[in-house]
Parts: structure tokens; C-alpha cells; sequence
């Protein structure tokens, strides 16, 4: 029965409801399936007893007849989302020991909602990276192909559905952080419209774009895990106070008429001509269900990237001035006087990438440099937000794209060029710039066997059309039930 | 060369909410030590403020309270700077847009009216305090004041001297107790004051180098602290030297400034405005609504107890350098009717026994009704100043009704004329040859009978009367 970790929520429903096989079989085969996958990496910590004891008390509820959507599905949590008594370290060597006194709001609504945590997934240093190599405890390897990254920064959370270990993981999304590793690890992942879901408890990456999203095998998991953890929350002033829809309720309706935006600036030669045909492919799937392509601009589309790594450092290295050695964390041995001993815990803890996201953010705020760097950048900010309002008020309902220019890259092949890793994100991080909600589906492969994924970007509040849609597509296609065979 | 004084001062005022600024961990002054602490004051991974509407409140009162324009749309900013009792690494405050702006603090000094102006009112959080403990040469962090409220006030540079600096921070702290947003206590460092002082010679326009001299916690160390850096100042420009722009502390110890840091740094504090806190929009309802709960300031009471009650500027300004005394004053003045000896009763007796008894207006055994009651009695003659007096410091150790303690003791005054008549006419028969000389005019043997009268009453008779009618009756007898 070791293959049930594998197997997605609805048939885990079934199998646990009709007694089949129970929590703690269940528990113990994603934990035997974590083990067995030891070497994708996907793991910074893996909390075997904790789980066990966890579905011991569900199999009494389950017992008893009581059943509920998410009800004993084993999940896990990205590393940067604090967890309660568990070790919760950011990929970060300054965390490395850092037990957090509290659960975040999205871990106590996954726990209420009756799931069951094997985990904490390893990931890109405090978030920040695009193919999950930047991790103080080793790259994780892509399902598909262990040679190949499998996107990041929540590389680990999408090789762990990819890979059958559990069927749905927490990630974090900040600039493409959920959408590219689901594209990469051919599963389906949604960052919800900023606001959507707490991010008390979720260490920041960068506040005004960092929101927590779900990983899935399919759009229904997805909009299970979605469903559970969005919602206002008193804990975080940036939260919406806006009514939650059931997801559930539009998955298989039809997108008759539905108006698909087709950015022409994402449609550009710079996209792999594998990744350009597949995209293509899926789009002529979408009119084939009555959906209406429309070509779009988004005039501002390349200044994005910059956009982007002018306000996600500023916003990082305010957020990282708290990692100081001096309440928790990493702190340098030996007797210093208290400059020294900031800089010196600081450089030993922090990684390469993140401390140069920090020299950048502090630059572009400081005096004489921050009119023309911050300020213009959120001005620029503003504009990317108002091409997307434009579209969605004149010419589409929905806005598909590719997730990444270019498919899954090998281990060790971008590492040393920042720029060109920074470029993978191209299109995924208008999408946190303006606040919206965004989801990757799988939908093919290249020529070598790694995963491609559609982007299908919504209004604010609209992750609705975002499932609809992807639903459709999915009916239509079997991508979705392709698994690699590193992992049967 | 002549030189005037140039002083201008930033006064941190800590809130008295009952949670913190930004979270809901406590707010409350001393505790054992990181007793008052949470996910937010700790500044965790992960945790995130949320903002108190209290604070927000209370900077709208003390900017109405000093006619300051009020800002509709505010946000918080965080300031960054590495240090323990800092837990984030930046403190959260307000930048180029604070809530309050272009107000005014009025007071008297030297008996005349005084206007400072104020650049600004800002809210921000205040930071932990480090603990240099020297026998194990280590350093503490208690971080229960991390994240209390505080609003820092700015003035302009408009103070000319260490008396009226004084002065100034004196009105302040007047403000924020009346308004109730403060205990002002500065022993505790609900009151935390740095002063920037430059000197520059008369008539120059143009400010000299200033200094900065940083927490300064009684207004007795603002004056002696200032006193010192005008005669320091004074001497290097006399010596025809420059003064260094630097940040100075106050050693209370020995009555000097020295600098703060061996080294000045021109800190870059990297503003930027706070992702985590939405911006807080004070509609113009809020503020009529809390101009319409506002109390009655110091200086409206002022001018309605010199202009309506006929007090004079210094008795008015006893009586309302505290909210409680002045609302104490004008219930007394409300039951008894008599404004200035409403204003003697409780300026002297009851000041005087309060501070015997070392005890806080609020704690007073006798309320304003009672004391009101009392000069009542005295104003319609039916007990004596004297007696009063007594009466009061009964009314002080048992807290009774003066009502309750005449009738007691019997202490009415005799002011009925025919009873007062009678016995002045027993006394005229009694001391024929006292009687004979009064009536030839011996104007002495007047106040004989008046202490004859008062005698046989016991001291009970009213004594103008008595005067009065002894005149009446020997009139009467010449007559005869």
C-alpha cells in the first residue's frame, strides 16, 4: 500500500472515509515515500512522531464517522512558515536552530482543517531564488529529472507533490515562488491575490508581495488547500476583509465565451520556441471550449524585472535587520564589541544571494539614492498594475501566459549568473507587482521529458475564473496525471 | 558680544494605552523583567504589527489640544538602526508625513502669556532597554517598553531661555494629563525630553551651530542642562572658536554635557514606508468626534477663572496646572457660590492639608461638595471663619459632611438679634460702672462687652453682629 502517499485528495477522501486504509497507514506510507525520496533533498526537517501521534488521534475521529474535506490528508509546510515547537529555519543557516513559540495562521487553519504535517520543505534562502540552490542545506532535485532544479523558492514544496510524498504542500510566492517550481515539477499551484491569506507567522521575504499559496497534483486539491487557509485574519493589517468563495462550486463549469487574454509581451522570442509551441497548443485547447483568445498588451512588462529587484531587496533588508544574533539565531562565537558582532554573525549566517539582496535593498534606500531607485520603482509599480486593470476592464476575463521562458535547467547551470536566473521570473512577477492572483497548470513537456506549465492570471478576488478555467483545461487534458518515474 | 539663545525641543510623550502600539502585549510601566512581551515585541520571524487605534486617537487629541492641523491620510514608516534593545533592527515611527503639523503651545511665565510653536506630532514605538549589568560585564535586554506608544512632539525653535524651555515642557505635560492620554510621570519616562540649543549674536537672523542634548528626565536637569551648554557655547564663541554640531549627554552628577559617541556619524536611517501597516486614513468625522469629547484645556480654564471668577493670573494658574484641581475648584464654587473664597479654601486649607497628608487630589477624604458646603455655611453666618476651620479638619479626618459635624457638636453661631440682644442687655446690667463709662465714651470698654458677649456664648455668637448691636443698645440706653 506504499503507493497511497501518491494518490490526490479525493481518492485519499475515499480510501479514508470508507475505511480502506486509515490516517496512520496513510501518514506512514507519505512518511516511508519521504524516506524512500530522501535524495531530491525536498526535506529540511521531517516530524515522523509528531505525524504518527497526529493521525492516531484522527483515525479515533474518523472512527467515529466524522469526515471533512482535508480531514487526515498529510501535507507539508514550506520552511519559512513558522510552526509551533518545530524547528522552522528559512533554508538559513542564521535559523539553523530557531524553534518558533507559535504556529503561523495558515498552519493552525491547516491543522483545524484536520491535515497532517510530515514536515518542513526545504527551499531557497528566505525565499529567494529560482531554482532552489541557494539553501544552506543543499539544492533539492527535480522529480522529473534529479540532473535539473526543480524552480524555486519553493523547490521543495513542488518536488514533494511531484514526487507522491503528500498531495498537497504550503509554499510562498513573492515573485513567482509557487507558479514556476509547479511549472517546473508539472503539478498545479496558485498564489492568491495579495491579501487573500495571512502572512502572520510566514517569515517575510518581501511584505507587499510575499503570500502563501497551495501545491497540488490537481486544480480540485488545489482549490481544497486554497479554501482552507484564506480568510481575514487580526494579525495582519494587510489581510482583505473580503468574503471567501467555495471554490469547489465552479470547478466544471463551462468557460463558454470566456475572454482569454494573450499578453503580446509575453509572447516574445526570448520564450523557448518548446515552451512557445506547448503554450500554443494550450490555448487552441481552451478555444476548443469555447473560450475567445484576444491578444492584450501590457505595455510595462519589461521593466518589471527591475521593478522587482528594486523593491523586494529594499523591502528584504529591512525585513532580515531582525536576524542579529542578539534574541535568537545565529551568533558569532568569540568575544566582539557589538558592530563586530552584528557583522560578523550576520556574514556567517546569511548566504551569498541573500546578503547581496540586502546590499541592494539598503542601497536603493538610502539617502541620495532612494528617489531614484525606490521611488521610482514603485511608480513604475503602479503603472505595471495599471496595464493589467486596463485589460481586465476593456479586453479579457482571464490572462494566460507561459509560467517561465524556458523549461527546468540543470543543477549548477545559473548559479553564477545572477541576471540570468533573475530573468526566469520574468513572467510571474508582474503578477505579485500588481497584487493579482495567479496559477501555473501543467501542460506538456519538452522534447526531454521536463514539465511545462500554463499561467493563468485573474483579477483581484477572482481566483474563481483562475479554477474554473484551469479546471476546464484539466478535463480536456491528461497532463496532470503524468507522474515522473523517479517517483512510482 | 552679546549673544541670544536659540532652543528648540523634542518631547516623547509615552501613551497610557493598555497595550502596545502594535500588538496587544501589555503597556504597562515596570514588570518583571521581558514580562510584557509577545511574537510582535520580539520581533520573531514571521510576526507582523497591527496597529492600536488608541494611539492613533490620542495623537488626534494632543494635535487638536495644540490647534496643529491633523493629517487625513498617514502612514508609519520604519527607521532603521542596529542595536539590542531594537528587536526588528528598525523602529516603527512616522517620516516626512506626520499626523500632526504647524500647532502652537501657549502658557504664562513671569505672568505673562507665552507661544511656542510646534513643528510636528509623530507617533512611533519605543524601543527595550539595555541593561549593563559591570559585574559580569555583560548587557541585559528587558524589552517590556519595546513597542509602548509614544507621540513625539517638536517644537519649533522659538524657546529663548532654560526657564521657559522648563516652562514649555511644564505646558506639555499640563496637555497630556488634562487630555488624560499621559501620566507625564518623567521620573518613570513617561515623559523623555531632548533639547537642540545654538547660540547666535543678537540680531543675527541666522542660527548658530547647534547641539543636541539627549534624554533629559526632570525639567530641573532640561534648565541646569541648558544653563551649562549656553555658558560652554558662550565660551568658545567668545574665544572666537567654532562649536562642534554634536550630540551631547547630561551628567546630573557633576552638572555637565559631554558628547555621546567619541565619533559622529551621519546615521542613514533608510526610511521607507512600512509594507506590513495599511495607511490610516483619519476621516474629518473622527476628529469632530474627538473634538467633541475633548475636556476643557488649561488655558480655557485660565482665562474663565480670571475673566468670570475675578481671580488673579497667579491664583488661576495654581488652580489649573491639573486638570483635577481645577475641576475640583469649580464644584466647590458651583455648591458654595463664592468664587474667591472657594479660590482661598482651596488654595491654603485644603492644598496645605493634602500635602500634610502627603495624598493625591483623588484620594481626598473631603470631595468639593463637601468643602463647598462648608464655605457655604460661613457665607450664610451660620458658623464662623473659625469655626470652619475646625470644622474642616474634622471633615478631613472623618471625611463627614460639614452639616453632620455642626449639628454634632452644636457649633451653630448665634446670629439671632433678639438672643444676642438679651445677653449684651444681661451684661449692661451686670457691669453698671463698665456701662457708665462706655456710654460717656470710652470707646475701650466697646470691645470689653464684646468679650463679655462672646464669653457668656461661648465664642458661638456671631461677632459682627455682636458689634453691631452692642452700638444698637447702648444708643438706646443714652436715649433712655
Amino acid at each position: 500500500m506504499s503507493d497511497i502517499a501518491s494518490l490526490t485528495i479525493s481518492d485519499m477522501r475515499a480510501g479514508l472515509d470508507s475505511k480502506q486504509f486509515s490516517c496512520s497507514e496513510l501518514v506512514k506510507a507519505s512518511l516511508d515515500k519521504a524516506d524512500s525520496s530522501s535524495g531530491l533533498n525536498c526535506f529540511n526537517l521531517i516530524s515522523a512522531e509528531n505525524a504518527l501521534q497526529e493521525a492516531v488521534q484522527i483515525d479515533a475521529l474518523l472512527a467515529q464517522g466524522k469526515t471533512a474535506p482535508l480531514l487526515g490528508i498529510p501535507v507539508g509546510i514550506k520552511d519559512v512558515i513558522c510552526t509551533k515547537g518545530v524547528r522552522t529555519t528559512a533554508s538559513s543557516k542564521i535559523l539553523e536552530n530557531f524553534i518558533p513559540p507559535y504556529d503561523a495562521t495558515v498552519v493552525r487553519k491547516l491543522k483545524t482543517a484536520g491535515t497532517v504535517s510530515i514536515g518542513k520543505l526545504n527551499m531557497d534562502e528566505f525565499a529567494m531564488g529560482s531554482s532552489n540552490e541557494n539553501s544552506a542545506f543543499g539544492p533539492v532535485k527535480n522529480p522529473w529529472n534529479p540532473e535539473y532544479v526543480p524552480g524555486g523558492s519553493s523547490g521543495g514544496s513542488a518536488a514533494a507533490v511531484a514526487a507522491g510524498i503528500c498531495p498537497i504542500t504550503l509554499g510562498t510566492d513573492t515573485g513567482g515562488s509557487i507558479r514556476q517550481p509547479a511549472s517546473f515539477c508539472g503539478i498545479v499551484g496558485l498564489k492568491p491575490t495579495y491579501g487573500r491569506v495571512s502572512r502572520y507567522g510566514v517569515i517575510a521575504y518581501a511584505s507587499s508581495l510575499d503570500q502563501v499559496g497551495g501545491f497540488a497534483h490537481n486544480v480540485k486539491d488545489c482549490a481544497l488547500v486554497t479554501q482552507a487557509i484564506c480568510g481575514q485574519d487580526p494579525n495582519d493589517a494587510t489581510s482583505a476583509n473580503r468574503e471567501v468563495p467555495d471554490f469547489t462550486k465552479v470547478l466544471g463549469q463551462s468557460i463558454k465565451g470566456l475572454r482569454v487574454g494573450l499578453p503580446k509581451e509575453y509572447f516574445v522570442s526570448a520564450v523557448d520556441g518548446e515552451i512557445d509551441a506547448a503554450l500554443k497548443k494550450a490555448i487552441s485547447v481552451l478555444e476548443g471550449l469555447g473560450a475567445i483568445p484576444v491578444e492584450i498588451s501590457l505595455p510595462h512588462t519589461d521593466a518589471a524585472v527591475a521593478v522587482y529587484y528594486i523593491l523586494a531587496p529594499a523591502e528584504a533588508s529591512s525585513n532580515l535587520a531582525r536576524y542579529d544574533g542578539i534574541r535568537y539565531g545565529h551568533r558569532a562565537k568569540g568575544n566582539y564589541d557589538l558592530k563586530t558582532l552584528y557583522a560578523k554573525s550576520r556574514s556567517e549566517g546569511f548566504g551569498r544571494e541573500v546578503q547581496r539582496r540586502i546590499m541592494v535593498g539598503a542601497y536603493v534606500l538610502s539617502t541620495g539614492y532612494y528617489d531614484a531607485y525606490y521611488l521610482k520603482a514603485q511608480k513604475v509599480r503602479s503603472l505595471i498594475a495599471k496595464d493589467f486593470q486596463e485589460a481586465f476592464a476593456h479586453k479579457c476575463d482571464v490572462i494566460a501566459a507561459p509560467t517561465a521562458p524556458n523549461a527546468p535547467f540543470k543543477i549548477g547551470a545559473k548559479i553564477s549568473d545572477p541576471l540570468q536566473m533573475y530573468l526566469n521570473d520574468i513572467f510571474t512577477i508582474p503578477v505579485n507587482l500588481a497584487g493579482l492572483p495567479g496559477m501555473s497548470v501543467p501542460c506538456g513537456f519538452t522534447s526531454s521529458g521536463l514539465p511545462i506549465g500554463l499561467q493563468l492570471i485573474g483579477k483581484p478576488w477572482d481566483e474563481e475564473t483562475l479554477f474554473k478555467t484551469a479546471s476546464a483545461y484539466e478535463s480536456a487534458t491528461d497532463w496532470h496525471t503524468k507522474r515522473p518515474t523517479t517517483a512510482r | 558680544m552679546e549673544f541670544e539663545t536659540v532652543i528648540g525641543l523634542e518631547v516623547h510623550v509615552q501613551l497610557s494605552t493598555k497595550s502596545k502600539i502594535f500588538s496587544n502585549a501589555s503597556a504597562a510601566y515596570g514588570g518583571e523583567p521581558n514580562e510584557y512581551i509577545d511574537p510582535v515585541t520580539l520581533g520573531l520571524p514571521g510576526a507582523l504589527p497591527v496597529g492600536n487605534k488608541k494611539v492613533v486617537e490620542y495623537a488626534i487629541m494632543l494635535g487638536l489640544a495644540t490647534h496643529c492641523e491633523i493629517r487625513r491620510f498617514n502612514r508609519f514608516a520604519r527607521k532603521h538602526y542596529f542595536y539590542p534593545d531594537l528587536p526588528k533592527g528598525y523602529q516603527i515611527s512616522q517620516f516626512d508625513e506626520p499626523i500632526c503639523e504647524r500647532g502652537h503651545v501657549d502658557f504664562y511665565m513671569d505672568g505673562a502669556k507665552r507661544t511656542v510653536g510646534l513643528k510636528r506630532i509623530h507617533m512611533e514605538e519605543d524601543a527595550g532597554k539595555n541593561v549593563h549589568d559591570s559585574r559580569t560585564a555583560s548587557s541585559l535586554v528587558d524589552l517590556n517598553r519595546a513597542g509602548v506608544p509614544l507621540l513625539e512632539v517638536v517644537s519649533e525653535p522659538e524657546i529663548h531661555s532654560p526657564a521657559e524651555a522648563a516652562a514649555y515642557l511644564r505646558a506639555v505635560r499640563q496637555l497630556v494629563r488634562y487630555l488624560g492620554i499621559s501620566d507625564g510621570n518623567m521620573e518613570e519616562g513617561s515623559l523623555r525630553c531632548d533639547a537642540n540649543i545654538s547660540l547666535r549674536p543678537v540680531g543675527e537672523l541666522k542660527f548658530g551651530t547647534r547641539t543636541e542634548i539627549k534624554n533629559l528626565n526632570s525639567f530641573k536637569f532640561v534648565e541646569r542642562a541648558l544653563e551649562y551648554e549656553i555658558a560652554r557655547q558662550t565660551a568658545i564663541l567668545r574665544a572666537g572658536n567654532q562649536v562642534v554640531q554634536q550630540t551631547l549627554l547630561f551628567d546630573s552628577e557633576n552638572g555637565s554635557t559631554r558628547p555621546m559617541r567619541s565619533k559622529e556619524e551621519s546615521a542613514d536611517y533608510r526610511y521607507f514606508p512600512d509594507p506590513d501597516l495599511p495607511p490610516v486614513v483619519v476621516e474629518e468625522s473622527w476628529v469632530q468626534d474627538v473634538k467633541g469629547r475633548l475636556p476643557r484645556l488649561p488655558a480655557e480654564w485660565a482665562t474663565e477663572l480670571v475673566n468670570e471668577y475675578g481671580l488673579s493670573l497667579y491664583d488661576a494658574t495654581v488652580l489649573t496646572s491639573e486638570r483635577a484641581f481645577v475641576e475640583f475648584y469649580h464644584e466647590v464654587v458651583a455648591t458654595c457660590g463664592n468664587a474667591k473664597a472657594a479660590c482661598n479654601w482651596v488654595t491654603s486649607e485644603f492644598f496645605g492639608a493634602l500635602n500634610k497628608a502627603g495624598l493625591e487630589i483623588e484620594h481626598s477624604p473631603v470631595t468639593a461638595k463637601g468643602l463647598g458646603e462648608l464655605i457655604k455655611l460661613v457665607e450664610d453666618d451660620v458658623i464662623s471663619g473659625k469655626m470652619a476651620k475646625s470644622v474642616f479638619e474634622e471633615m478631613f479626618e472623618t471625611g463627614k459632611a460639614p452639616g453632620v459635624i455642626v449639628n454634632e457638636k452644636g457649633l451653630k453661631q448665634l446670629s439671632n438679634d433678639d438672643e444676642i440682644l438679651a445677653v449684651i442687655r444681661k451684661e449692661f446690667d451686670s457691669n453698671p460702672g463698665q456701662l457708665a463709662g462706655y456710654l460717656a465714651g470710652n470707646e475701650r470698654l466697646h470691645g470689653f462687652f464684646v468679650g463679655q458677649v462672646m464669653k457668656a456664648t461661648g465664642g458661638s455668637a456671631n461677632p459682627k453682629k455682636v458689634n453691631d448691636l452692642i452700638r444698637q443698645e447702648a444708643v438706646a440706653r443714652k436715649g433712655a
